[in-house]
């Protein structure tokens, strides 16, 4: 027997060779449109704050949120919180075990990010 | 812990591409990872040229080939050849499955191949399957009883026995259970998918008499809760199993028996 030290076993690669997939994609935008939430919860709240402080100060901060890029981190917050619903709804049918054969998985995944994004248009038309 | 990044000694630097095979018509390229505990190198991804007129059609078919006509040093799992004993589960063309029951017709352009993701590599694409067996001991994967034993075998239900159908099956080859990210990041604690399959298999066997104590088993943040139902288990199981629908039953005797 060799009482040479063997070298440190490497960890095989993981997130950079896996293939993404419906699965796995929607599961981690469901995790990130919810951090993606509180931290607009945040803006929201700032805004809010912002009307208590000062009419000048409001002002500088309603500025900023009506300004383009404030558009597109609302509407963004809007796709997340329609996101974030619908596929709330998955995860609770599925905490009751239905719906969770792979072929329907993929469906309703893909279902989730479509609706989304239609009801996400459709609301910012009428807003 | 989320981590993002390999460690220092397991980033992959470019490999060896091999003499292609001479004279042949049909060539597939394959990028196999290396890692060997002799020389002390970072892993390296090495390219081969497999002549298919030459080999049998599925992909551990052309490990083998490689094996015997390029490189007698590449190292893998392999028994059965027909997926049965879950030997040969590696990365296929970036999802984890069985490479005897995998055709090379199957993929497309150049088949790359890693060993089971996030596992420690003991050589080239064998991972180190010690805490997974660990972790599947850990469920008392028997027949746990207490009343005194029958003159004869324990009997079932046809409708009983059906019950086990979807689980029995599994051969325990860790595709699910290193699919999935969960297990990734926390498979020191959380069970993963393959050990809370055969967790519930034996929970719903009728001749099962420690389902309470399996239960008990479980109740705990990380063995069953790191599951969040991301899929990757049923979507990459060789044999068509549904790991994830195992474990939301688990998830259900846990809510219901507090009812």
């Amino acid at each position: 027997m060799s009482d040479q030290k063997q070298p440190q076993r490497p960890l095989s690669p993981h997130l950079s060779i896996y293939k993404p997939q419906i699965t796995s994609a929607v599961s981690i935008f469901h995790r990130i449109t919810g951090v993606g939430m509180a931290l607009g919860a945040l803006l929201i709240t700032w805004w809010f704050v912002a009307g208590a402080v000062s009419p000048g100060y409001f002002g500088f901060v309603d500025g900023l949120m009506t300004s383009l890029i404030g558009d597109l981190v609302m509407f963004g917050m809007l796709w997340a919180l329609i996101f974030h619903a619908l596929n709330g709804i998955r995860h609770l049918i599925w905490d009751t075990g239905r719906g969770m054969e792979i072929e329907t998985v993929n469906k309703s995944g893909v279902f989730v990010v479509g609706a989304s994004l239609v009801l996400t248009l459709i609301v910012a038309m009428i807003v | 812990m989320v981590e993002l990044r390999l460690p220092k000694n397991s980033r992959i630097r470019t490999g060896k591409t091999w003499p292609k095979p001479e004279g042949a018509k049909n060539i597939r390229t394959f990028r196999i990872y290396r890692w060997s505990p002799d020389d002390g190198d970072n892993p390296r991804v090495d390219t081969y040229f497999v002549d298919t007129d030459d080999c049998g059609p599925m992909i551990l078919d052309a490990l083998i080939w490689i094996k015997n006509k390029v490189d007698p040093t590449l190292s893998f799992r392999r028994s059965c050849r027909e997926g049965i004993c879950g030997s040969c589960a590696m990365n296929i063309g970036g999802t984890n499955t069985l490479a005897c029951i995998r055709g090379m017709d199957e993929y497309e352009g150049d088949i790359a191949i890693y060993p089971l993701p996030h596992m420690e590599v003991v050589r080239d694409l064998i991972p180190d399957l010690t805490h997974f067996y660990a972790q599947h001991a850990s469920i008392m994967p028997w027949l746990e009883t207490k009343t005194p034993e029958p003159e004869r075998e324990w009997r079932q239900s046809i409708e009983d026995r059906k019950k086990l159908d979807g689980l029995y099956e599994c051969v325990m080859c860790a595709s699910c259970s290193t699919s999935c990210p969960s297990y990734w990041w926390n498979g020191d604690r959380y069970l993963g998918p393959a050990t809370l399959l055969h967790a519930y298999r034996w929970m719903i066997d009728s001749r099962d008499e420690a389902t309470g104590e399996r239960l008990d088993q479980l109740e705990d943040p990380f063995k069953l809760y790191r599951c969040h139902t991301i899929m990757n288990c049923t979507n990459t199981c060789p044999k068509g199993l549904n790991p994830a629908k195992a474990i939301a039953e688990i998830k259900k005797m846990m809510v219901e028996r507090k009812l």
